[in-house]
């Protein structure tokens, strides 16, 4: 399916691939079993050039957008969606960066990402402020010519492995999300360290922990954009990295589907494959036809978001929305296309149906999201009506 | 320092499939690809231009003009240049004339240090080509090679034997074939492929080279294909059975006269 791919992100697409089978594959199930970090192909995308494909070229990056991250997350996650974070969630710790960054900062933070030196981490949630972004208790206090961090940051994808941090604390109290603020905090600064890692479901190759912060110092010149402006960097950012989490479900998907069919062909009951039973063939065209769809969504988000619309909410979500549903029930198809053989670790399966969960869940779970969506469709019926449309 | 990796575009052999009826294989619609030994020269000559900090490493393939894919893709792992000896008289070449031909594009190159190859082409496996270039050119050649390191005008190799190996100082220039076990190949670089996609290819002819065109070819191929065959499959071999204790010293009594190498 060529899905009209510049001659650049076709190039992207074969170049991941060949990433995907040559080097994930033969250690994605060691990885999801031992949950170690998957430094090696971090490499590997270093090497690629894959790491900056989002990022200017001005700051060492290829000059691609929404898109490229999209192409390469996908193709990526299609053989493994753990492997495949430690590149995503870069790109999602990197867009407060690459959004509100001064060029300073951009010069500054920008330039070893794209090459793969250093991998970046998002930290909003809290363990009291989940889907309630603006809860979130960890302080930021203005002293001198520093912020003083305080507080714990819970389940951060990336969190002990990258080195840049984009960091929502709150500067100032009793005055809700216009009181929230974002920083970038470097790894080794006084007072940040790490704690629980955690031991999950799917995923397992991404890390995902604690941030701790006690007293720990920042310059003031880390902070993004200015203070307040914290909740909008966090659901701005957001707008343009839930098309990547949408690009790793269909990933997840496609890989689920392709693992599925080549069974079906080859399983025989009753003398025959088990392609050959109308009750499996459906499933499979219905599976299909949900990828397809999926990816259509995720392809049209990152246009609109490359397109340098501001209105990127509605989209962004729907993508997310509809591609990590798809994920969930195209992987549990495709362990119940496997039958028995589906349960087992033998075949990889059962490891994509695990992966594909945590789609529904971080970046704002499906709720949110479809909150999300409600509102703007609402906001937008409400705005044509007091035009007189 | 000049490095230059001679390199064959195979078939998939992954994906060939015989011709009962006559055969022969079946090429139709098999994907082309270089042939995997010869992507551990491409990197070992990479690594050795590393190694030197300097330097330029060219890439040379013989064949048709569709070749020029298989030398992008050198281009697009790091590869500095490419050359492809293309014209219809060099057309059904054996590994003789195929020989003489990189052997005359090699020394229209001028002064090269290495000349690096895959062992063999998986589709031919014959392993001459390698060789044949060294003895036309008259320089040193070691086939084998699974360890290279570079020391002046010398280069320390260690050639893979099948009771252990050798360690062989030879002087440069020589041309080494390579084994698997000598590197990891590297995967192209997104930078590396689009700058392959704008490169140029010289292509050079019969023409170009200084060549004698009786030697060319099919005409210049001693070679003569008599019959090709697939070997029967023997099936089954010696099943012992019984109980282990009944069936191990049986087929003990059968081995070891066969490791003495006393029986035929
Ligand atoms: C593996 C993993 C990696 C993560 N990585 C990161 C990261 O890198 N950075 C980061 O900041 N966070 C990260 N998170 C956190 C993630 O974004 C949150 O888990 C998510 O936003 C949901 O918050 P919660 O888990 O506290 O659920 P809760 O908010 O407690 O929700 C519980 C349930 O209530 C529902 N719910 C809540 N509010 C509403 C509502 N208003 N309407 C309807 N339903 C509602 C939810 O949908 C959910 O079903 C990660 C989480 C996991 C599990």
């Amino acid at each position: 399916m060529s899905c009209f791919l510049t001659e650049e992100q076709q190039m992207l697409k074969d170049l991941c691939a060949q990433i995907a089978r040559e080097k994930i594959l033969p250690v994605r199930e060691e990885l999801d079993e031992s949950g170690e970090f998957p430094w090696e192909i971090v490499k590997v995308f270093a090497e690629s050039d894959i790491c900056g494909v989002y990022i200017p070229e001005e700051y060492g990056g290829f000059g691609g957008g929404a898109m490229e991250m999209c192409v390469a997350t996908e193709e990526l996650s299609r053989v493994c969606g753990g492997i495949s974070l430690s590149f995503a969630a870069t790109a999602l710790g990197t867009y407060p960066i690459l959004l509100f960054g001064s060029d300073e900062q951009k010069k500054k933070y920008l330039p070893p990402i794209a090459a793969g030196e250093k991998l970046a981490a998002f930290a909003l949630t809290e363990a009291n402020a989940g889907s309630d972004a603006g809860a979130i208790e960890t302080t930021a206090v203005l002293d001198g010519d520093e912020y003083v961090i305080n507080g714990t940051k819970q389940w951060i994808t990336n969190g002990g492995e990258a080195e840049t941090y984009t960091v929502v604390a709150r500067t100032k109290k009793g005055v809700g999300i216009r009181g929230i603020s974002c920083l970038i905090v470097e790894k080794d600064t006084p007072g940040f360290t790490f704690g629980k890692k955690e031991n999950k479901m799917g995923i397992r190759a991404s890390a995902t922990r604690e941030l701790i912060f006690q007293d720990c110092r920042v310059p003031k010149e880390n902070l993004l954009g200015r203070e307040g402006m914290g909740f909008m960097v966090a659901m701005k950012t957001f707008d343009h990295s839930r098309p990547g989490v949408a690009a790793q479900a269909v990933g997840i998907a496609q890989g689920a589907l392709d693992e599925a069919v080549k069974y079906a062909r080859h399983r025989e009951q009753f003398g025959q494959p088990v392609a050959s039973f109308q009750g499996l063939q459906f499933m499979l065209a219905d599976m299909a036809t949900q990828v397809e769809a999926a990816r259509a969504i995720v392809h049209q988000a990152a246009r609109i978001v490359d397109s340098g619309s501001k209105d990127l909410a509605k989209i962004s979500a729907m993508a997310k929305l509809f591609a990590s549903d798809v994920a969930m029930s195209v992987t549990t198809d495709a362990v119940q296309v496997l039958g028995g053989y589906g349960y087992m670790k033998e075949y990889p399966v059962e490891k994509m149906m695990r992966d594909a969960k945590i789609t529904q869940i971080y970046e704002g779970t499906n709720q949110i999201q479809r909150a999300v969506i409600a509102s703007q469709v609402i906001k937008e019926s409400a705005a044509k009506e007091k035009r007189g449309e | 320092m000049r490095i230059v990796v001679l390199i064959k575009q195979v078939p998939d052999t992954t994906e060939v499939r015989m011709d009962r009826e006559t055969n022969t294989l079946i090429r139709e619609g098999v994907p082309s690809i270089i042939n995997p030994f010869d992507m551990y020269a491409l990197e070992e000559g990479l690594r050795m231009r590393e190694a030197a900090g300097e330097g330029t490493v060219t890439v040379m393939s013989m064949g048709p003009p569709q070749v020029e894919d298989a030398l992008r893709e050198a281009l697009s792992i790091g590869i500095d240049d490419a050359i492809l000896l293309s014209d219809r008289a060099f057309a059904g070449s054996d590994t003789w004339s195929t020989s003489y031909t990189l052997a005359a594009g090699v020394r229209k190159l001028g002064d090269v240090d290495v000349i690096l190859c895959g062992k063999q082409a998986i589709d031919g496996d014959t392993a001459q080509v390698g060789p044949g270039v060294a003895r036309l050119l008259g320089i040193p050649q070691v086939a084998y090679v699974k360890a290279a390191a570079l020391d002046g005008a010398e280069c320390t190799v260690e050639r893979m034997m099948e009771d252990g190996h050798d360690v062989l100082r030879v002087p440069l220039p020589a041309l080494f074939t390579v084994v698997k076990d000598i590197n990891e190949p590297r995967l192209p670089s997104l930078k590396g492929k689009m700058k392959a996609k704008k490169a140029e290819i010289t292509v050079w002819g019969a023409a170009d080279l200084d060549v004698d065109p009786a030697e060319l070819g099919l005409d210049g191929s001693p070679t003569r294909v008599m019959k090709i065959f697939a070997p029967e499959l023997k099936a089954g071999g010696v099943v012992f059975e019984g109980e282990t204790e009944e069936t191990v010293p049986k087929l003990v009594e059968e081995l070891l006269p066969i490791l003495r190498g006393e029986a035929q």
